[in-house]
C-alpha cells in the first residue's frame, strides 16, 4: 500500500509571483548512494549564488539547506534532481528523489529522529537533524512523500523580507 | 593567533597545508556531527573534530572554514587528504581529546564562533 503524506511549515508569507523576472533556473542530477560525489550540487548552488552578488546570510542559508536535501538524496534515495531558481526576491531550491518515501514526515521532522544507515553515520549525517536544520533555515519549506515512490522538498529563502 | 601557534601549544603535525600555516584564526567550532556543523559553524573559523573522512573537508569548504584540527590522535583518510589538497583547507592532527584542544586554545584567546544558540538564532 502506498501512503502519501505532506506538510508545510511557514516563517513568514513570501510573496513568489511566478511571472517575475527570473534571473537563474538550473537543474541538477544527483546520484542516490555515490558517497564520493555527495555535496557537490550545494557547492555548485552556493558559488551560482555567490555569482548573483546576493547577501551573505542568504548565500548561506541555501547553501545549509541543499547541502542537507542533497546529502538526504545520496543517502536514502536511487536518483534526485534539485532545481534551483533564483528571482529578485527568493532562492527556491526543489527536490525530486524517486526513493523508499518517508513514511511519517511528522516524525522524520523530529530532532533526533534517523533511518540512517551505519555508513551515513560515519561520515557524521544521519543523527537526525537533516529535516530539522532544513526547516529552520527557510522561510518556506513544503515536504510531501509517497512511500515506495519518493520525496519532493522545496524550500524558500527570501531575499527580500517583507 | 597565527595557525602555526596552534599547530605548536596543540603539538599537531601537519597533514595537509604546511604553505598555509600563516594564516590568522580567532574562532573555532568543534562537532563530530556534521549537520551541526553546516548548522552553526561559522566562516573563518577553525573545525576541530574526529571524524576523518572526506565528507568532513567537504563539509568545511561549504561552511568556507579555514582549517581543521583532528583531535584524539585520528589520521584523515586517503579521500580526506587528497580533498584537503585540492580543495586547499589545512587539516592538523593532534593527540589532545576535543575537550582539552578546545580547552587549550580557549585559555590562548581563540573562542568559539558562536557563544549559545538561542530562540533567533536561524533568523
Amino acid at each position: 500500500m502506498r501512503k502519501a503524506s505532506s506538510a508545510v511549515w511557514k516563517k513568514l508569507k513570501p510573496e513568489v509571483n511566478a511571472s517575475e523576472n527570473i534571473l537563474v533556473k538550473n537543474s541538477f542530477d544527483v546520484d542516490g548512494g555515490n558517497f564520493d560525489t555527495a555535496g557537490t550540487v550545494s557547492t555548485r548552488i552556493k558559488s551560482i549564488l555567490k555569482e548573483q552578488g546576493l547577501p551573505s546570510d542568504v548565500v548561506r542559508r541555501s547553501a545549509i539547506v541543499s547541502y542537507e536535501a542533497e546529502i538526504n538524496v545520496v543517502s536514502y534515495a536511487k536518483r534526485g534532481v534539485i532545481n534551483l531558481t533564483v528571482t529578485p526576491a527568493a532562492v527556491e531550491i526543489a527536490v525530486n528523489d524517486e526513493g523508499p518515501g518517508i513514511p511519517d514526515i511528522e516524525k522524520a521532522m523530529q530532532q533526533g529522529y534517523s533511518t540512517a544507515s551505519q555508513q551515513i553515520r560515519e561520515m557524521g549525517f544521519g543523527a537526525g537533524m537533516g529535516l530539522y536544520n532544513i526547516k529552520s533555515y527557510s522561510d518556506r519549506f513544503d515536504i510531501s512523500s509517497e512511500v515506495d515512490k519518493g520525496t519532493f522538498l522545496k524550500m524558500i529563502i527570501l531575499i527580500q523580507k517583507p | 593567533m597565527k595557525l602555526r601557534e596552534v599547530k605548536d601549544i596543540l603539538e599537531a603535525s601537519v597533514v595537509v597545508g604546511e604553505e598555509k600555516l600563516d594564516m590568522e584564526v580567532s574562532t573555532a567550532f568543534g562537532a563530530d556531527l556534521m549537520s551541526d556543523v553546516l548548522a552553526f559553524a561559522k566562516a573563518g573559523s577553525i573545525l576541530l573534530t574526529g571524524l576523518t573522512n572526506a565528507q568532513i573537508i567537504k563539509t568545511a569548504a561549504d561552511r568556507s572554514i579555514a582549517a581543521i584540527i583532528i583531535v584524539r590522535g585520528k589520521e584523515p583518510s586517503t579521500e580526506a587528504i587528497e580533498m584537503a589538497r585540492e580543495l586547499q583547507i589545512p587539516i592538523l592532527s593532534t593527540k589532545y581529546i576535543l575537550f582539552e584542544t578546545a580547552g587549550i586554545l580557549y585559555s590562548k584567546g581563540i573562542v568559539g564562533c558562536l557563544k549559545k544558540v538561542d530562540g533567533d538564532f536561524y533568523k
